[in-house]
Formats: structure tokens, C-alpha cells, sequence
């Protein structure tokens, strides 16, 4: 970890929290202008790489030290701004930044197959200014800054979604029905903020905690919580304010797929455990109570009625995606048990459904280059005709299920761990439930790709061919870390570990 | 009861703002309208935080003798004697941020409206819905 934080000169290592958000966003509008879509690629993997290496000088700042407080403009907090990063930001900011580093590398040809080249500057630059605004809401430390973040980030995912309208127009009336519910989401969340700031006369949220904690909660605090979760509920996808999910999922370009279902939800998920855990203190009777009938009533309800809504898609992109809903449910779930092992637990399951599900989607986009992918029927026989692509495919599906040698035995059974630990038998069984039906969805795809005869021209079957090298590369990465990750689980066990620790302390 | 509604009679507009804006968001099929439903939902969180940083007797938060030693020589003299009551500027600055916010919103939500209505020829949601899920049933969610 020493190494870590030196990778980059102390002067600029000082600086790194607000380079991290400022890089991707001076380069968006660059971008832009550029005459082509490669130069505006290659701007965006410029981007894409400094901020994984400074989410790993970030990691390795904060194992030595705890927590990282960056003051902008030097006004100290909490009257000034405050970036701040501690164990628990800091894997949504590797995560974010290494999906992001590897979805840019897939972009290249995938955005290039799908996007008008006239277009493909605007769709980069919209790209980076997306990629700010999830960075952004990772690491600030101000309540109000969260809002702005999540909306610089939605704006640019509803144009990124609706962008595959050139295909499909149905991507246009997802991307509106997505940006009615996530405005709605936003406001609701914003409403919350207000509410607290009423109550605290503060926007910082290490301050607003500290208040909360000696004056204590009233109705206003509670109509606060009320209106925030409800409202990051909407941008995190939680069952049952999902229904904007399936669609963006299924109609957007496979690249903004691929990089929205392992970032976007994540992020907000993560502002929700923050305002949950660091602002208000889970030990409060109301939001006790809100964990227990609301986090782990609804997740476990999730889980298994979008996994059954999953198996009756005919899109994978949208059986993938309903998937994502029940994931979110996962770690709901663990968020809902309101112990360390619970929120580590989830958290571990939101770092490893990164990894499944960018690995998947990356994988029918490649399946989608050669041929149109629209319904379960046309992935028939692709297991001969594009094996390297139909092999990652099935690596992170069955991680998706939770086979063991693949990470999500690793996170289902840390969830299990913990539930028996609270003595929530009903929780393993609907666990148990999820996966068998898990099981039955990603099994239909497998049959599919590994048991029907594949697909032909004119009578003779098509040569097996691998899609192209910018495709296989970060595709290949993401599934073999579903099975690395399962044999070494002890980097990802010890951050979200770490990261439960930082919000709930000893408890 | 009515007394507490007239001692905070400032939310009730809000209130009922909010939550026309809300309803027609949820009860109006005609896009368009549903933008203005969403404007109207957001622009009544922006008078709520405005409402918020009003202080009673509040003066507007500029200080008067800040730099007044040669020409505001007497105005300082009092001034700085007694405390000033000041209006929380603060929110007023937020707001300006989520106005912009709101306008952007706006802005990709008619974007959006357009492209639609050149794909569909019509901005009804049954319309929108029939022209897409009457053909092909099979992807129908």
C-alpha cells in the first residue's frame, strides 16, 4: 500500500481528490471538439487511466491514513466545499475508475459499430462529463455537491441512453421515461437536503452527523431521511421504484449498458449507505426501523420478483437487466440487516455485481457486433461461433448465479454469513430462492449459446471468429476476475471490511 | 391547527405547488405536459429553500461598513455598534445552482420530446405505446 500512495509526485498527490473529478471534466468539452471519434476515444482513455491511478494513489493515502480531506479554494469545511475519502468511498472510486478505464477500452469498437461518426465526439464528451458527475458524487464531502454531481451525471446518461435511438426508438422513450423519474428522484433528494439543512444550518456531512448527534432527531429529520431515501431509492434502481431500469438497460448502446449497470446504480447505492450510516446513525429508532421493514423487506421482495420478472424476457439485455434489480436487492438486503457483516457483506456484493455484470454486458455487446442480438433465439450456438466471447459470457453468468470458483458464491455467502448471524432464516431461504431462479434465467442463455446448433449462412455455419481485440480485452479481464477474485477474495473482504468499519465503527 | 398553518403560512403555496406539480407529472399522458408538470415540481423546491433562508426582520446580508473608514466614516460608526439581523444568503446560492440544474433538465427532457416526435409522430403516451407494443408482442415486457 506504500507504493501506492507514492505512485505520483507529493505535489500532485496532494491535489489528487479534485483532479480525479477536474480531469474528466476539462477533457469532456475537448473531446467534444475533436474531428473524430478516435481522437476523442483516445482522449477518453487518456481521462479513464489518470483517474484509476489516482483512485490507487487515493487507496493507498487513505490505508495509511484513514481518510483524505481535500479543502477547494483552501476554505476550510464547513463553510467551504470538502472532498473527502475515506475506506468506504474509496472502492466505488477504483471501481468507477477501473470499469470506467476498461468500458473506454471497449468503447472503441462498439461505438463505433453503433454511434453516427458525426456524432461520436458529442457521445465521448457526454460520456466524460458522466463519468465527472459518478466521480464527483463518490467524493465529495457536501450534501448539497452530491445533488449537482447526480444530476451532472444523470443529464449526461439520458442523453447517452437515448443515443441508441439511431437503432431502436424505443431508446428514446426510455431515455424520457428515465429522465422524469430521475429528475423526480433528484428533486425528492434535494427536498431531504433542504430538510436537513433546516434542521442543522448546515451542508457539510461530517458536520450535519455531528449535529444530528447533539441535538438530536425531530419530524424534520424525519421527513429529511424520508425524502432521501426515497429519492436515491429512485436513482439506485431499489424494487419498487425500478421500472425506469429494464428499458435505459435494454435500449441504450451496448458500451453505455456495459458502463451504467456496473457504475451508476452502484454510486448512488453507495450515497445512500453514506446517508444511512455516516448521517444518520443506524443506531436512531427510525432508521433501525427503516432497515429492518423497508431495506430488508423490499430487497428481499426485489430478489425475488425481479428474478422471476427476469425469466420471462425475451431481450437478454433486459433479463440481464431485470437481474440487476434483484442485485440491488442482494444488497439492500445486507444494508437491511444493519450489522458489519451485513453492510460488508453488500458491499462486497456491489463490487463483485460490478464485475459479473460489466463482463456480461460487455460480452452481448460483442455478441451484438457480428449479429443482432434481440431475443435469447439469436444467441443460439454463438458458444462455437464466438467461443472466447461465449465463454466470458458464461463465467460471469454463473458468478451471476453464484456457482462456486466464481465471486458471487463469495458474496452470496458472505450474505448468507451474516444473516444467519442475526438469525434471518427467512433471508437465506429467499437467497437460496434468488439463485435457484438466477439458475433458471442465466441457464436459459447458456442453453441456448452452448446447445443449439449455430448459427448459418446459406446452409453452411458460419467460421467461429473472436470479436475484436479492444472487445476481448477488458471482456476477458472482468470475467477472469469473477474467478481470481473467488481464489484471492482477501483484497475485496479486507476493503469492504474496511469500509463497513469506517461508517459503523466498532459495532 | 390554524394557527400553526397561519404562522407557517409560507409552505402552504409550496406545498400545493409541489404537489400540482407532482400530479400532473404522474396524470398527464401528453409529454410535453409532463415537462411543465416536472418544472413546476422542481421550481417549488426552489422557493422552499428561498423560503427557508428567510430570517424575520431579516436586512438583505451585505455589510455596509466593510470597507467604509473614509467615506462611510459615520455609517460605520453605528454599524458596527450593533449586531445586524441578516437573511441566510446561502440557500439563495444554492438555488441558483439547481435553476440551472432545472433548466438543463428541461432542456434534454424537449430534446428528447423532438426526437420522439420525428420517430413516432405523435408525443401521446398511449400512442407511443400502441405504435410499439401493438406489432411485435414479443417485446413487450
Amino acid at each position: 500500500m506504500d507504493i501506492l500512495a507514492h505512485l505520483l509526485p507529493a505535489g500532485i498527490a496532494a491535489h489528487a481528490p479534485v483532479l480525479l473529478v477536474v480531469i474528466p471534466l476539462i477533457l469532456a468539452p475537448i473531446a467534444a471538439l475533436m474531428p473524430s471519434g478516435r481522437i476523442a476515444w483516445a482522449i477518453s482513455l487518456l481521462a479513464a487511466f489518470l483517474v484509476a491511478i489516482l483512485a490507487l494513489v487515493l487507496l493507498g493515502e487513505v490505508s495509511q491514513a484513514g481518510s483524505v480531506s481535500y479543502h477547494l479554494g483552501g476554505w476550510a469545511p464547513p463553510l467551504g466545499i470538502e472532498y473527502r475519502v475515506d475506506a468506504l468511498n474509496v472502492p466505488i472510486l477504483l471501481l468507477v475508475g477501473f470499469v470506467g478505464l476498461l468500458c473506454t477500452i471497449y468503447a472503441l469498437p462498439s461505438v463505433a459499430d453503433e454511434i453516427e461518426p458525426g456524432k461520436q465526439p458529442m457521445f465521448y464528451s457526454a460520456f466524460l462529463v458522466c463519468f465527472t458527475g459518478l466521480l464527483g458524487v463518490t467524493i465529495t464531502g457536501d450534501a448539497f455537491n452530491v445533488f449537482v454531481f447526480l444530476e451532472v451525471s444523470s443529464l449526461s446518461t439520458y442523453a447517452l441512453v437515448a443515443m441508441g435511438g439511431g437503432k431502436d426508438r424505443r431508446a428514446l422513450t426510455a431515455s424520457y421515461n428515465y429522465l422524469i423519474l430521475g429528475t423526480i428522484g433528484a428533486t425528492f433528494f434535494v427536498i431531504g437536503v433542504g430538510f436537513l439543512y433546516m434542521a442543522t444550518g448546515t451542508l457539510n456531512m461530517v458536520d450535519i452527523a455531528r449535529v444530528l448527534a447533539e441535538d438530536g432527531h425531530s419530524r424534520v429529520t424525519e421527513a429529511a431521511f424520508a425524502f432521501i431515501v426515497v429519492g436515491l431509492g429512485l436513482k439506485a434502481a431499489m424494487f419498487p421504484l425500478h421500472v425506469w431500469l429494464p428499458n435505459a438497460y435494454a435500449f441504450a448502446p451496448n458500451f453505455v449498458t456495459a458502463f451504467l449497470a456496473s457504475t451508476a446504480t452502484k454510486v448512488a447505492f453507495y450515497v445512500l449507505i453514506r446517508f444511512l450510516f455516516s448521517i444518520f446513525h443506524p443506531e436512531v429508532t427510525f432508521v433501525a426501523a427503516s432497515f429492518t421493514w423497508i431495506f430488508a423487506v423490499l430487497g428481499t421482495v426485489g430478489m425475488i420478483v425481479a428474478s422471476a420478472q427476469a425469466i420471462f424476457q425475451t431481450d437478454p439485455r433486459r433479463v440481464l437487466a431485470y437481474s440487476s434489480v434483484a442485485q440491488v436487492g442482494y444488497m439492500m438486503l445486507g444494508l437491511g440487516m444493519g450489522t458489519k457483516a451485513g453492510l460488508s457483506a453488500g458491499m462486497l456484493h456491489l463490487m463483485n455485481h460490478a464485475m459479473m455484470k460489466g463482463a456480461l454486458f460487455m460480452a452481448l455487446g460483442a455478441f451484438a457486433l457480428k449479429f443482432g442480438v434481440r431475443s435469447i433465439a439469436s444467441l443460439n450456438g454463438l458458444g462455437r461461433t464466438m467461443p472466447v466471447s461465449a465463454s466470458a459470457f458464461t463465467i460471469s453468468g454463473l458468478s451471476l448465479v453464484g456457482v462456486p470458483l466464481t465471486v458471487g458464491f463469495t458474496s452470496k455467502w458472505y450474505l448468507i454469513l451474516a444473516a444467519l448471524d442475526r438469525d434471518w432464516w427467512w433471508a437465506v431461504a429467499a437467497l437460496i430462492a434468488s439463485s435457484l431462479l438466477a439458475l433458471v434465467y442465466v441457464g436459459r442463455m447458456l442453453m441456448a449459446i452452448w446447445m443449439e446448433e449455430p448459427p448459418s449462412h446459406q446452409g453452411k455455419a458460419i467460421a467461429a471468429s473472436t470479436a475484436p481485440w479492444a472487445v476481448v480485452v477488458p471482456m476477458s479481464i472482468l470475467a477472469l476476475a469473477n474467478v481470481y477474485f473467488f481464489f484471492n477474495a482477501d483484497p475485496l473482504v479486507h476493503l469492504a471490511n474496511a469500509a463497513a468499519e469506517a461508517v459503523m465503527g466498532g459495532r | 391547527m390554524l394557527d400553526i398553518l397561519l404562522e407557517r403560512f409560507n409552505y402552504i403555496p409550496i406545498i400545493i405547488l409541489m404537489m400540482t406539480g407532482l400530479y400532473v407529472v404522474f396524470a398527464t399522458g401528453n409529454l410535453v405536459k409532463r415537462l411543465v408538470g416536472l418544472s413546476l415540481f422542481q421550481t417549488s423546491v426552489f422557493l422552499l429553500y428561498i423560503t427557508l433562508a428567510k430570517v424575520f426582520g431579516g436586512q438583505p446580508p451585505i455589510i455596509a461598513d466593510a470597507h467604509g473608514d473614509d467615506h462611510g466614516a459615520a455609517a460605520a460608526g453605528h454599524g458596527a455598534a450593533e449586531a445586524v439581523l441578516y437573511s441566510n444568503p446561502l440557500p439563495h446560492v444554492l438555488i441558483l445552482t439547481a435553476i440551472v440544474v432545472g433548466v438543463a433538465t428541461l432542456a434534454v427532457g424537449l430534446a428528447l420530446v423532438v426526437r420522439i416526435r420525428e420517430a413516432y409522430g405523435s408525443i401521446e403516451d398511449e400512442a407511443l405505446n400502441a405504435a410499439d407494443y401493438s406489432r411485435d408482442t414479443g417485446a413487450a415486457g
